[in-house]
């Protein structure tokens, strides 16, 4: 089965090291750009549980027990940025699949 | 209140007479151990103020005022159904139909009874001790009385050179008098020091300009011919002095005792058991005012273990009982270190004495130890006490000292280590005496999850008596820490194994100037939450670069990254800045006008600006687009760096103001509202003492004087409130900037990460004195560069709004979505009192089951 990649924005879009929001089948998504990871691009939801709030794409990416993760802006739980899993508390947020192919963003639907 | 009062109550009364450090103590210790539930207690003080910390007494002449002094406020009290009443004095106990009389004629009846009425100062019976001008050094009241005759006057004259009278000395120094000190004993201190340390105490006050006249007695006071007075000595010499202050010593209140038939002294004082009961058993005497084992303990430690004894007596715990107290101090008089350890005198049988005598750096030493040279016994300092802790651990736990037991009062020569390592205390160690705690409370407090000197602080009260125990403190916490495995790191997070402090050194003096080059060179992986804000912060500290620059957005955390207040819902507020809080109707109706068009909430700020709530990402720039056409500039709430100067209008509106505080204020935040810092910054001006700006809460206050500004560093409001501490007086307007440039960039440069100054100032070794010298007086030769620091970045100030919008590259980080035009459906608003604020999830539920 061939995955259905979706063109969701250009790599100027995107903002080295930090997050930026986008919406795809209407739902809100962060996406990462981190040019040292080995992916380049990571996708989860936009959606804080905790906070309760649409933000994660604005938290700072930060790199704990080799892993790539965000800092949530509004309570500081950290998001693994390739799962989606919070380091501190057992909940998830979703994640999708996502490459940079030249200078598209592409991500993984269903 | 009626004696038929108690009856409508079924606890039995408790009645406290008299409220200062030790009655107060009482009361704390009663509601710690829930005894408010079990006794109805009334406390009367028959001061005016409610307990205040009578040992910091003299620093009410040099800034502190009666509310910094202050022990409570009585919410204490009132929220533990005590009563209090001040200005009531007690003048009878009918021990008899248990009831008490109160001056006014009222009485009240009582089951338990606790006298801690102090003492008094004693005033030698000579002939004209009771002419104008002559005072005692006990109460506010006293104070305020010295300072009013002290501005008439120029000669002043102490009459006692024991411990209050020195201080004392001090304080008439402090008030500008020309100050002598007339001591009827042949050495000053007689009953802490030796007469070598007298001696050397003696040349030390000289030194600083006070006549001291030992030996001499005062016959009598009489007219004088070129000041108010005139002392005649026994030996025929005499001196003039405008103002007489008498502080031979203390005598225990216990007046109420020998009307009431209660045992007492020959020499006076309340006569109690180890439980403080007097002959009594209803009545209970603790402090000043008690006699145990024929022996006044005339300090607060000792009272603070009577208050507990009795308090855990009454609450019927008799294991609790006072067995004596040590009566070792140390203290800084006339800015001259004194210390006094056990048998000072070396009375002891067969004792033997070590003795160092420094006579061109005046100190003097002395260490008496037992026969077999094994333990200490006591010991006398003069001029310097940094030997004190170590010497008292030794004599207080009785630990062998070491082989070159001398070794313990000679100066330090090289590295050779002095002194004894926390390690070797035994587990009851005493570390506090004022609250008596030990090693063992802290290590205790330490396992149950005190991880820093404020937390043991809170949990054991350790160090927040007299505050002589910080430095031991601190170590027997960390090497607490360290036994336990906690690792006591200063790093500041994973990736760099430094403080935050190597860190801004590493930047300044490398000339390192973005995350990257600082993570390559002197850190590792890829950098976190924690480290990149704080090195962003450094930079901008240190460069003062455009903090959206490509290489620093990433650094920066939601609210200097977007140059607003993230909110709860995701949305932003925005705060413009109203230098001191001065704005023209103009502005204002802009505000207005942008608020209204945007429908955002609006609210009026404690740093007296405009707060807007509620704008969404893109609204930001257009916002800021109008803000800034109308003149404003970046309020900068969103940034670790400096927020407002508040204000009060000063001499230009107001009748009181002495000088103009408004322009002060706007100057200042004009000057220093580009700096970055370790965390917020405000300030505050106030144009006369009635502090209207609230200046002494704040980071840097100032206070207008008739000799210029004083200025306050260190305060702070918000979760732990610290009053600012006083740091020079009455600057002219130059020197007062001078000084807050240093101050700011020292704080700056030294701080860690997200530590306010209060924090800041509470952990700087040496403290306020430290911080003085380093600032006044150039101690570390920093000054120029602290100056230099400042100028550029006042030099490089720019409004980030503004250099934003000119900036196609970062406005474009302010869209909702990359892909999408529409905005946030999850930002709901409903209207709450005209204006708007977020929708809870219910109201949200709802709105959506009706649109649905």
């Amino acid at each position: 089965m061939t995955t259905p990649w979706k063109l969701i924005c250009k790599q100027e879009d995107l903002i080295e090291g930090a997050g930026v929001a986008a919406m795809v089948n209407g739902e809100q998504v962060a996406i990462f750009y981190v040019p040292e990871s080995d992916n380049k691009v990571f996708v989860i939801g936009n959606w804080d549980p905790v906070g309760k709030a649409n933000v994660l794409s604005r938290g700072l990416v930060a790199h704990l027990q080799n892993q790539w993760v965000v800092a949530s802006p509004l309570y500081k739980q950290h998001f693994v940025l390739a799962s989606g899993e919070c380091l501190e508390e057992d909940i998830k947020v979703p994640h999708w699949q996502a490459k940079l192919e030249g200078n598209e963003v592409l991500i993984a639907v269903n | 209140m009626t004696s038929t009062e108690s009856f409508l109550n079924t606890k039995p009364h408790l009645v406290v007479i008299g409220n200062g450090m030790v009655g107060h103590h009482f009361v704390e210790q009663m509601i710690a151990q829930a005894g408010h539930e079990e006794f109805q207690i009334t406390v009367f003080g028959e001061e005016p103020y409610l307990a205040y910390d009578r040992v910091h007494l003299s620093e009410y002449f040099t800034g502190k005022g009666a509310a910094d002094l202050a022990m409570t406020d009585g919410t204490l009290y009132s929220e533990h159904g005590v009563r209090y009443f001040t200005n009531s004095l007690v003048t009878e106990i009918d021990r008899e139909a248990k009831t008490l009389i109160l001056q006014n004629g009222e009485s009240l009846s009582y089951d338990k009874l606790v006298l801690a009425t102090g003492s008094y100062p004693f005033v030698p019976p000579i002939p004209g001790h009771k002419r104008d001008n002559t005072f005692v050094y006990r109460t506010l009241d006293d104070l305020d009385a010295i300072r009013a005759c002290a501005k008439q006057v120029t000669r002043g004259t102490v009459v006692g050179g024991g411990l209050l009278g020195l201080e004392a000395a001090n304080a008439l120094k402090n008030l500008g008098l020309e100050t002598s000190v007339v001591e009827f004993a042949p050495r000053l201190m007689p009953v802490q020091l030796d007469e070598k340390g007298g001696a050397v105490l003696k040349e030390m006050i000289e030194g600083l300009g006070v006549k001291v006249h030992t030996d001499t007695a005062t016959k009598e006071i009489i007219d004088g011919e070129s000041a108010f007075h005139r002392m005649n000595f026994a030996d025929g010499s005499h001196l003039e002095t405008d103002l007489i202050l008498f502080s031979a010593g203390i005598r225990p209140q216990d007046a109420l005792a020998h009307q009431s038939g209660l045992t007492v002294g020959e020499r006076g004082g309340i006569s109690v058991n180890n439980h403080c009961q007097t002959s009594d058993e209803d009545i209970y005497a603790i402090g000043e005012c008690a006699l145990w084992n024929n022996r006044i303990f005339g300090l607060v430690a000792p009272g603070y273990a009577m208050a507990k004894s009795a308090a855990g007596h009454l609450m019927g715990d008799a294991g609790v009982t006072f067995t004596g107290a040590d009566m070792s101090t140390k203290l800084k008089l006339l800015g001259c270190d004194v210390g006094s350890v056990g048998d000072a005198h070396a009375q002891s049988q067969g004792c033997k004495v070590f003795v160092y005598q420094d006579e061109i750096s005046q100190s003097y030493r002395k260490m008496v130890v037992s026969e077999d040279g094994k333990k200490l016994l006591g010991a006398v300092l003069v001029g310097d006490n940094s030997y004190y802790d170590t010497l008292l651990q030794y004599y207080l736990n009785a630990i062998d000292l070491p082989e070159q037991a001398q070794a313990l009062i000679l100066p330090t020569m090289g590295d050779a280590p002095v002194g004894l390592g926390v390690d070797a205390l035994p587990a009851t160690a005493s570390i506090c005496s004022c609250h008596n705690v030990s090693k063992q409370d802290i290590n205790d407090a330490v396992c149950s999850g005190a991880l820093s000197v404020g937390d043991v602080k809170g949990i054991t009260k350790a160090g927040t008596g007299c505050g002589g125990c910080a430095a031991l403190l601190k170590k027997v916490v960390d090497n607490e820490l360290l036994a336990l495995g906690v690792e006591v790191s200063t790093d500041i997070c994973e990736h760099f194994a430094y403080t935050r402090q190597d860190l801004y050194n590493l930047v300044k003096v490398g000339g390192i100037k973005t995350f990257a080059e600082l993570l390559n060179q002197h850190g590792k992986g890829h950098g976190c939450e924690i480290c990149k804000p704080a090195v962003g912060s450094i930079l901008a500290s240190v460069w003062n670069d455009y903090v959206l620059k490509k290489e620093h957005i990433s650094l920066q955390d939601t609210n200097d990254r977007f140059l607003a207040n993230m909110q709860k819902d995701g949305t932003y507020s925005i705060v413009p800045r109203i230098p001191g809080g001065e704005i023209t109707p103009d502005k204002l109706i802009v505000l207005g006008e942008v608020a209204k068009e945007y429908g955002l909430y609006t609210k009026v700020t404690g740093g007296q600006r405009i707060d807007l709530f509620g704008a969404t990402l893109p609204q930001l720039p257009e916002i800021w687009e109008k803000l800034i056409a109308a003149g404003f500039e970046t309020g900068q709430a969103y940034g670790k760096s400096l927020r407002t100067v508040k204000s009060c209008v000063g001499s230009t509106w107001c009748r009181y103001g002495v000088n103009d505080s408004m322009k002060m204020a706007i100057d200042l935040e004009n000057r220093y509202k580009g700096l970055r810092s370790p965390h917020k910054i405000k300030f505050a001006v106030s144009g006369c003492t009635r502090e209207c700006a609230e200046a002494q809460s704040k980071d840097i206050g100032v206070i207008a004087t008739e000799g210029g500004w004083n200025l306050y560093v260190c305060g702070n409001g918000g979760m732990k409130p610290r009053h600012g501490d006083l740091f020079a007086k009455d600057l002219d307007d130059e020197t007062l900037v001078k000084y807050i440039d240093r101050v700011l960039m020292f704080y700056t440069k030294t701080a860690d990460r997200l530590q306010r100054t209060s924090v800041w100032m509470d952990g700087l070794e040496g403290g306020l004195d430290y911080l003085k010298d380093v600032v006044i007086n150039d101690k570390l030769g920093l000054c120029s560069e602290l100056e230099a620091s400042m100028q550029h970045v006042v030099n490089t100030f720019q409004c980030e709004w503004k250099t934003t919008l000119q900036d196609p590259e970062a406005l474009k980080t302010f869209r909702q979505f990359v892909n999408y035009e529409g905005s946030d459906s999850n930002v709901v608003f409903v209207e709450e009192r005209s204006q708007m604020r977020p929708a809870t999830e219910a109201e949200k539920q709802q709105l959506i089951a009706k649109v649905g």
